[in-house]
């Protein structure tokens, strides 16, 4: 009786054991290990792990690049996903609309995907230059080309809008993706609902704007928890565009400066603890809502 | 049964091979736990594998090789400009007791987070018994040595305070010749900006704003007063440090508008390419001005760029130098010794250096190797008259969290622009420095 019950559940607890003993060790383990040295005074690599009452969380507002870290990470974060989301809403309608050659639109707006951040930022760089007309190269020498040299700018080396150039590579990359995420939304309302509506006489924006649209909440939700987490946490672009200068400063790169360049691996634990609070604020009401919704089914 | 054969098979086949694997890594373990007089092979930790020096060392090898035939050489060189990657790999391969049997670091300060974790062995006896004391600068040693100890064997040395500039950029502004204090740099780089149409101070990323720092402190405060500001107590709130900073303010104004979007490279670079008129650069650039494409320019020196002291900077040396280390639980120690010996010894450095692009930090060198700019950086070294100051960003005198946190406080003040708050920052990096 026993045997039978176990033979139910036993094969596929073995098939995901090993699974929840990596993410038991590398994910939670990890995470349990980083709150312990982020709650530490380990400040050096001589001092001990001992308790230090959260000390840290409050010190780390007193580092002079700490505050501009996190105006950065907001800035970006608000100009990417906004961004991302709504070129990505608007390729999908267009898809939708129907283009001759759709698939290989489809391709050609997912492709940017593909690459790591890494490389599309080394061009990024060279294209966001915001040297003067007469060394201009990548968008100001084309500006300056055109006899739109009014448009020429900073770029991402504007000391106060810096960041948003920044999350402009980050929206060519992502919104091909956020696209394939709303044009599988919009495939999946049935034709009916918008015949109907249009039997009622609403014009074609109407339909999108009160039968379609309202129907890819979900959708909307996961692509904007997606590029949000993306977002807060990124590290890849800014090292290679900017490099570590304090001028795209991030919580990111600032981890990795109090590790591996400060010697400090209580201020860098503390810094990716906030990182994790500032995705799971994100996640977790997401997670709660998706089991809620799921549970009646 | 037919069809499940297969797979069974290439489950025994894959037990078979995570067994073997396991076994293998056991016996590694072993090997690698090996005695302190262990010679069999040495494994060198660096960050050369650039042009030049990734020559230079395998120049050293293949010296080392021939003087230690039973001892075999691994180089484990990791890419990345300045080390940042190797100096991660290193730091979780020290925390994890797995340390290489020699690594590079800059001398000075940038080992003193090594020295405090215990991570490398005093190298007094190896000094002694090789009689290392005599045949390197005296004020070197001094200003290595950390709590009467040395810690590390030095191969070459660098010089910051090196100011290359574009004769004909200077000729079309009027400008008869090198500036030899702050003051005449400032009137000079006006004239550029006022009578053509180039770029006065070519500058790249964050840190050659660092690199230009040092050079004006050095050249405003004197060698003297620039070393004490090093020491522990030094009072960097002082007026003669807000005048430095001053003159440093008055000169960034005078930089390249998209310096962070180029690194040294691209900021050297203008110079000999005629579109900027100076640059503060360390002599590495020489390598990279007169080397061969495609890593070189190939200009020539005298017409194409030349070279001088930074301002006010003349009769001293502003050094930094790589060097060797012998980290603790070396796991083949005798290995390690010999490699140090290579490394301190007058074929070493002779046959490393013309390669690099630096010269030796012996005093006893060849003199005949080293021509053109490295001529003059190697009688500049060793002429007694000259004095040593040791260069903060390139890890001399600052220890990792005081380099960092400067690092932070020039950053800010490249977007603020207000000399004030970075003496605040100086004077708040030298106090939580922890020296």
């Amino acid at each position: 009786m026993r045997l039978r019950r176990a033979k139910k559940w036993l094969p596929g607890l073995l098939l995901l054991s090993p699974s929840i003993v990596a993410i038991g060790l590398f994910v939670y383990g990890l995470i349990f290990w980083n709150t312990r040295v982020a709650l530490s005074g380990k400040h050096d690599e001589v001092s001990g792990y001992g308790f230090d009452k959260g000390r840290n969380f409050v010190d780390l507002w007193h580092q002079p690049s700490w505050p501009g870290a996190v105006k950065h990470a907001l800035l970006f974060t608000a100009v990417f996903v906004v961004g991302a989301l709504v070129l990505g809403a608007f390729l999908a309608f267009l898809m939708d609309k129907g283009v001759r050659g759709e698939a290989s639109f489809r391709v050609v707006y997912l492709f940017p995907m593909a690459v790591s951040f890494i490389a599309s930022g080394v061009v990024w760089r060279w294209l966001m230059n915001p040297a003067p007309p007469e060394r201009a190269v990548g968008f100001n020498q084309l500006f300056d080309k055109l006899h739109l040299g009014a448009l020429a700018n900073d770029w991402w080396q504007d000391p106060d809008w810096g960041m948003a150039a920044m999350a402009l590579p980050a929206i060519w990359q992502m919104s091909g993706y956020v696209m394939a995420l709303y044009l599988a939304g919009f495939r999946s309302v049935p034709e009916e609902l918008r015949e109907a509506a249009r039997v009622d006489g609403a014009s074609e924006w109407k339909v999108y704007r009160y039968v379609v649209f309202p129907q890819l909440r979900p959708v909307t939700l996961a692509a904007l928890i997606i590029l949000g987490h993306i977002s807060l946490k990124v590290f890849d672009l800014i090292m290679a565009i900017a490099g570590k200068q304090i001028i795209a400063y991030v919580p990111a790169v600032a981890t990795y400066v109090e590790i591996f360049d400060r010697h400090d691996p209580a201020n860098g634990a503390t810094i990716a603890s906030y990182l994790l609070v500032a995705v799971a604020v994100l996640v977790v009401p997401y997670l709660v809502w998706t089991v809620r919704r799921e549970r009646p089914r | 049964m037919r069809v499940r054969a297969p797979r069974r098979r290439w489950t025994v086949f894959a037990a078979v091979a995570m067994t073997g694997a396991l076994a293998l890594s056991g016996c590694g373990a072993n090997e690698d736990s090996g005695s302190g007089d262990d010679r069999s092979k040495v494994e060198v930790f660096s960050w050369w594998t650039g042009p030049g020096e990734a020559d230079g060392l395998a120049a050293m090898q293949a010296d080392f090789e021939k003087k230690n035939p039973g001892t075999k050489f691994v180089n484990a060189a990791i890419a990345g400009g300045s080390g940042t990657q190797a100096k991660a790999v290193l730091a979780s391969r020290l925390q994890n007791r797995k340390p290489p049997d020699s690594f590079q670091g800059h001398a000075g300060a940038e080992l003193l987070d090594y020295i405090k974790a215990g991570q490398i062995e005093p190298l007094d006896d190896f000094f002694k018994q090789n009689n290392l004391k005599s045949v390197y600068p005296q004020q070197l040693l001094d200003q290595i040595t950390y709590k009467g100890h040395l810690y590390s064997v030095p191969v070459n040395i660098h010089r910051s305070n090196v100011l290359w500039y574009n004769p004909g950029v200077l000729k079309e502004a009027g400008v008869s010749g090198a500036p030899k204090s702050v003051a005449e740099f400032v009137t000079a780089l006006k004239a550029v900006k006022d009578r053509t149409k180039k770029v006065p101070l070519s500058l790249g990323a964050q840190w050659t704003a660092d690199h230009l720092l040092e050079n004006v402190l050095l050249g405003d405060l004197g060698t003297d007063a620039y070393n004490a500001l090093w020491k522990p107590g030094a009072d960097w709130g002082a007026p003669a440090v807000t005048k430095a900073l001053d003159d440093f303010a008055e000169i960034m104004r005078y930089t390249t508008l998209e310096a962070a979007s180029t690194d040294w490279q691209g900021a050297a670079k203008a110079v000999v390419d005629g579109e900027a008129a100076f640059n503060i650069m360390g002599d590495w650039a020489y390598g990279y001005f007169t080397g061969s494409a495609p890593n070189g320019l190939g200009k020539k020196l005298d017409t194409d760029f030349k070279y001088a002291a930074a301002p006010g900077t003349d009769g001293t040396y502003l050094w930094l130098s790589d060097s060797f280390t012998l980290p603790k639980g070396a796991p083949h120690k005798a290995g390690a010794q010999a490699w140090l010996k290579e490394v301190s010894s007058k074929e070493g450095q002779d046959l490393f250096n013309p390669k690099k692009g630096s010269i030796p930090a012996r005093k006893d060198a060849d003199k005949s190797l080293y021509t053109g700019y490295l001529q003059y950086a190697f009688e500049q070294w060793n002429n007694p008259g000259t004095k040593l100051a040791g260069s903060f960003w390139h890890g001399v005198n600052a220890n990792n969290k005081w380099h960092t946190d400067i690092d932070t406080a020039v950053g800010l003040f490249l977007q603020n622009k207000d000399a004030g708050k970075l003496q605040q920052g100086l004077v708040s990096a030298a106090k939580n420095s922890g020296l």
